[in-house]
């Protein structure tokens, strides 16, 4: 690859991807590639394979076929390849997962020093900004379970941040948050989206996937179904599956 | 008290009940480590570990601890002629801190596992996608929240392991049991007082233990 054409080819692709649990095909075949800086949305009904799809790009969840790509390289399958291209995919979690015996800025830190090997002083004044940034600077020395649910994913935002990672990818991150948390959380993710990070966004949000993303897949029963920007795709969806699922959502 | 005012049988108790602090002191550490490493390998992504782990709890977990310390004297000190010092008492020691330590190891290893299984998988899946490697998702993230759940156990291990220590006597050491039987054997008449002022020792120190072990388990557990 050419240094200079880096830049047009896409970050992460998708290639004929299939995966299995025992007897079920939660993905068929799946073609997708994403910019850089695109923000795609994923959504689709439950079991259609929406957040597999994501922890499948950076592999928390393996393949059984076709290959994926980040940043023109294949997957590693395992072991220090595979924990270095993960730091450069940021993830955040439906269930936030910050580690419950460290504080918030801890949790913020502990990627930068234990896998960047930055100085612990550096660390801390970098994180304490990004804190800042999802705007809890002021729970930073707390523990994630004195947090309200949209803190403790704003912070599963910034620790993901403090890697400086190329791509992040979002599965579900307020499926879990009580309503009012949901804005506060979207609020973060639309500004990163606008700042130009490239996004894997799976979410039942109809509002933040039609003001934020670039473009929206649609999935369902494990296959790709049609992906569209958000504008056309919510004014004119294409396949039946889509119409019936839009139908359902979106009167309410 | 008759029998303890004598300076010289009161000595014998306390050197008694020292063998046994010693040899509880350095078989914990051995076997904490041990059990660490073990409970490690148990969940490790490498078959052979786990097979290794697996085949050392259910080995020494199920061997009557007195045939594992006879083991050691009979097997690797008269057979294979392994001497760990030229002092008896300190080779018996060290004989039975080994044969100790590789039993207490394996209810260490499985005391961590049910703890490792508390700790949800999003943990692990979290510090795996910031990039930790194995080994840091288990030492940083995964090992000292389950270590957490399984201070009161563990308690239950210590306590088991000082009682446990007695075993070394059937050895040769002078240790608390043994010397409490040459004390009822010198002094048939005053064989409950002599009885109860072992038990009553252990007692005095482990139930505090145990205390103690509650107290820390409610403070260090993991907010979730």
């Amino acid at each position: 690859m050419v240094a200079s054409n880096a830049s047009q080819e896409p970050l992460i692709v998708l290639d004929k991807v299939n995966k299995f649990f025992g007897d079920l095909h939660v993905l068929r075949d799946v073609d997708l590639s994403v910019g850089r800086g695109e923000v795609v949305v994923v959504i689709g009904p439950s079991g259609s394979g929406k957040s597999t799809l994501c922890r499948a790009i950076n592999r928390l969840e393996t393949i059984n076929s076709g290959q994926i790509t980040f940043d023109g390289n294949t997957l590693p399958a395992e072991g220090r390849a595979l924990a270095r291209l993960r730091s450069d995919v940021g993830m955040v979690f439906q269930s936030f997962n910050l580690f419950a015996h460290k504080t918030i800025l801890q949790n913020v830190t502990l990627g930068p020093i234990k896998v960047r090997k930055e100085k612990p002083e550096e660390a801390r004044k970098r994180g304490l900004a990004l804190l800042e940034r999802v705007g809890i600077a002021n729970q930073a020395d707390k523990y994630p379970a004195q947090l309200s649910g949209g803190q403790q994913q704003r912070a599963a935002i910034a620790r993901a941040l403090a890697m400086q990672p190329k791509a992040m990818l979002f599965d579900e991150p307020t499926s879990a948050l009580d309503p009012e948390m949901v804005g506060e959380v979207l609020d973060v993710m639309t500004s990163l989206a606008r700042d130009g990070m490239t996004m894997v966004v799976v979410t039942h949000e109809m509002g933040f996937a039609r003001h934020a993303a670039n473009r929206v897949v649609f999935m369902a029963d494990g296959q790709l179904v049609e992906q569209a920007e958000p504008g056309e795709f919510f004014a004119n969806p294409r396949s039946d599956r889509a119409k019936d699922f839009l139908s359902k959502i979106l009167t309410h | 008290m008759p029998v303890f005012s004598d300076p010289a049988n009161f000595d014998m108790y306390v050197s008694g009940f020292m063998w046994i602090l010693k040899m509880t002191g350095a078989s914990a550490v051995l076997a904490l480590v041990l059990g660490v490493l073990l409970a490690a390998m148990r969940v490790s992504p490498v078959p052979v570990l786990r097979w290794f782990g697996a085949a050392w709890v259910n080995i020494f977990r199920n061997t009557p601890l007195t045939l594992i310390i006879f083991f050691c004297y009979f097997g690797l000190y008269a057979t294979l002629s392994i001497s760990l010092s030229d002092d008896i008492d300190l080779n018996n020691f060290w004989l039975g801190v080994i044969g100790l330590s590789v039993y207490t190891a394996a209810f260490v290893c499985e005391a961590l596992r049910s703890g490792i299984n508390t700790v949800p998988a999003g943990q692990a899946e979290a510090a795996r996608a910031i990039g930790l490697t194995f080994s840091q998702t288990l030492r940083i993230v995964v090992l000292p929240q389950a270590a957490r759940a399984v201070i009161a156990p563990l308690g239950s291990v210590l306590i088991a392991l000082c009682k446990n220590t007695t075993i070394v006597g059937t050895i040769g050491l002078l240790e608390a049991s043994n010397i409490m039987k040459q004390l009822i054997n010198d002094n048939g008449d005053q064989v409950i007082l002599i009885f109860l002022v072992f038990a009553g020792t252990f007692a005095a120190v482990l139930i505090p233990v145990g205390y103690l072990f509650g107290w820390l388990a409610n403070r260090l557990a993991v907010k979730r």
